[in-house]
């Protein structure tokens, strides 16, 4: 009963919780069992609600017995990444510095995903303060990667992927400021949006970069991306970039799943030798079957994009190291006051010494240094005016298509430390998602395969304009669809039995 | 561009409030180093002729009406603090005994 309840799509257990066949309690008894059981090997989650979340579960189920109407996703259970402030949950951002904080207040994706009835299985790890691309900045050790242990789950919301790929959970929310949600994805067979800039609030998401940083759903399915994406959307007048316009419903515009007609962009600088041959193959294959569906492929070129990596290198950590500076030993998190006492500022710098990790502090004093003085137009300014270039890139592009698509990410999963001593090699996961976040556009990876050389999920990016995210969960939806019946069934049914493992290690315990 | 060295790596340390270790300060600074030198190509096509983005969606003056609304109690404001009287943050010294 609970090993079939956590394999189905969020929106069908909220279909079976609607029709009264399975309780929120036993949905969410389910995916707490499997939490016990698998996470030990995966550590997808830093801190499990237990007993609390089954309380909230049937309360739920008290409510609607009692008549209460709710939504679609209403009793499903869902993790929740740690940049997310969470009233009366532990919330880390994956710092030692924030370690044992409970904020007074949620996030507003979080009151939303409460207020339609979602059940808060957790809060799952991610690099520090979101800076990185496999958890291994995590200060509470890395996520092992489903498909493979040895590997990398991507990130940084890589506690989140994880979670939804080793069914712990049926959705999850991310965050996204260069590919945090989509590159995830990308590496573990899952689907990650990340929406519009100001489609979704920013409030209480500890903030990484203000200008980049969006929060989004990660699923299995696409329907599920867009559900959540529905509660979690729309306009928050505490969020002063949120966009106050309405939004059509994602959920409708992957029913439609229709491409005939739909043109979409190849982006020749992101189709190069420089990405792994069974990621290129896997992503030219999807491509193939859209045009036997009816989509027009054409080659787009965005010049300025390889410019893209190496300006969010110098936005990203000067915003960084502005939104950093909250966490100064008053308000909330860690003290350490040296030996013999100091002044303020002494114990503030002891604090940061003791509380920020090594990636944290690179990106500190790189983001200090590229906005000090006689340095800030040479880079910050030149920065910016690359983010403009890139902008006008996407404009072009996007007169002649409605759609753009790139592989996500250059490799598959890589081994876990491969990349830990060599900070450029791992920026440079992101070349492919990080011109979205530049723009403001919106942006969404699927999984498109397993590459034939290492057996490996690959995932393929939609980008489309501003505003235009339902476009991504059309053409995300239909290429789904036409991949299931070729498959015969998902991805993820092919992922290696983690529950086996956990089995083997227990016994090896025994011994 | 003048390339960073480890005397400018402690001011940027000392400025950012991160009582950085001297082995810090070397190993950043060789890692500093390659990472400038790998993001200085934004200069190539930062033509005086490019605005520059501050903002992916503009937005402009946006205003609330000034009415009261929810904020946290002063007991939830302090309830993170690592040290509080009841009714505000408490801190060590502002000044050091040279100052």
């Amino acid at each position: 009963m609970s090993e079939h309840l956590i394999r189905l799509t969020a929106a069908e257990l909220g279909a079976r919780i609607a029709a009264g066949d399975v309780s929120s309690v036993e949905a969410t008894r389910a995916h707490l069992d499997r939490i016990a059981a698998v996470d030990g090997a995966v550590h997808a989650f830093l801190h499990v609600e237990g007993e609390r979340a089954i309380e909230t579960a049937a309360d739920l189920d008290r409510r609607r017995a009692a008549g209460e109407a709710f939504g679609p996703l209403a009793g499903v259970p869902i993790a929740i990444k740690d940049v997310l402030v969470t009233k009366g949950m532990p919330s880390t951002s994956g710092s030692r510095i924030l370690e044992g904080w409970i904020p007074p207040y949620d996030a507003t994706p979080v009151q939303r995903v409460r207020d339609a009835g979602l059940v808060p299985l957790g809060k799952t790890n991610m690099d520090e303060f979101a800076m990185g691309s496999s958890t291994e900045h995590s200060a509470y050790g890395p996520t092992h990667n489903p498909w493979d242990l040895e590997r990398i789950p991507g990130g940084s919301g890589g506690g989140s992927a994880a979670a939804v790929a080793a069914f712990e959970a049926p959705i999850a929310l991310g965050s996204d400021t260069g590919g945090s949600i989509r590159q995830p994805a990308h590496v573990t067979g899952t689907v990650g949006v990340k929406p519009t800039y100001g489609g979704v609030s920013r409030y209480g998401s500890i903030a990484l970069a203000s200008s980049l940083d969006q929060v989004g759903p990660v699923s299995r399915t696409v329907l599920d991306s867009a559900l959540l994406h529905d509660i979690i959307g729309g306009y928050d007048p505490l969020d002063s970039t949120s966009i106050p316009e309405p939004w059509p419903s994602m959920a409708e515009a992957v029913r439609r799943a229709d491409v005939s007609g739909l043109r979409i962009g190849v982006v020749k600088q992101l189709d190069s030798e420089g990405f792994q041959a069974g990621v290129r193959s896997r992503f030219h294959e999807a491509l193939e079957l859209l045009e036997r569906n009816g989509a027009e492929i054409v080659e787009v070129s965005a010049p300025h994009f390889e410019y893209a990596v190496a300006a969010y290198y110098l936005i990203m950590p000067a915003e960084a190291s502005s939104n950093l500076a909250k966490f100064d030993s008053v308000r909330f998190g860690l003290r350490v006051t040296p030996d013999g006492g100091g002044t303020v500022e002494q114990v503030m710098a002891a604090t940061r010494e003791a509380g920020f990790g090594p990636e944290v502090k690179r990106r500190i004093i790189l983001g200090t240094y590229a906005l000090s003085a006689g340095y800030y137009d040479a880079y910050y300014g030149s920065a910016q005016k690359v983010r403009t270039l890139v902008q006008r890139d996407f404009d072009a592009a996007f007169t002649t298509v409605d759609v753009l698509a790139t592989p996500t990410a250059p490799t598959t999963a890589f081994k876990l430390g491969e990349k830990l001593d060599d900070p450029l090699a791992m920026y440079l996961n992101d070349v492919a998602t990080i011109p979205a976040n530049l723009a403001g556009v919106p942006g969404i990876s699927l999984p498109v395969g397993l590459a034939p050389e290492d057996g490996l999920p690959v995932g393929i990016q939609f980008l489309a304009p501003a505003r235009e995210d339902a476009r991504l969960y059309n053409v995300g939806g239909a290429l789904e669809q036409l991949l299931l019946a070729e498959w015969g069934g998902p991805l993820l049914d092919r992922a290696p039995d983690l529950s086996r493992h956990e089995l083997f290690a227990t016994e090896e315990g025994a011994l | 561009m003048s390339e960073i060295n480890a005397e400018q790596v402690a001011h940027l340390a000392n400025l950012a409030r991160i009582a950085l270790t001297d082995e810090e300060i070397e190993h950043l600074t060789k890692e500093l180093v390659q990472i400038m030198h790998a993001v200085e190509q934004v200069s190539e096509v930062a033509t005086p002729d490019v605005p520059p983005t501050n903002h992916p969606i503009p937005l402009q003056n946006v205003f609330r009406d000034d009415v009261v609304g929810h904020t946290l109690t002063v007991d939830e404001a302090l309830s993170g603090a690592p040290e509080s009287d009841g009714s505000r943050f408490v801190v060590s010294a502002i000044l050091g005994e040279e100052q």
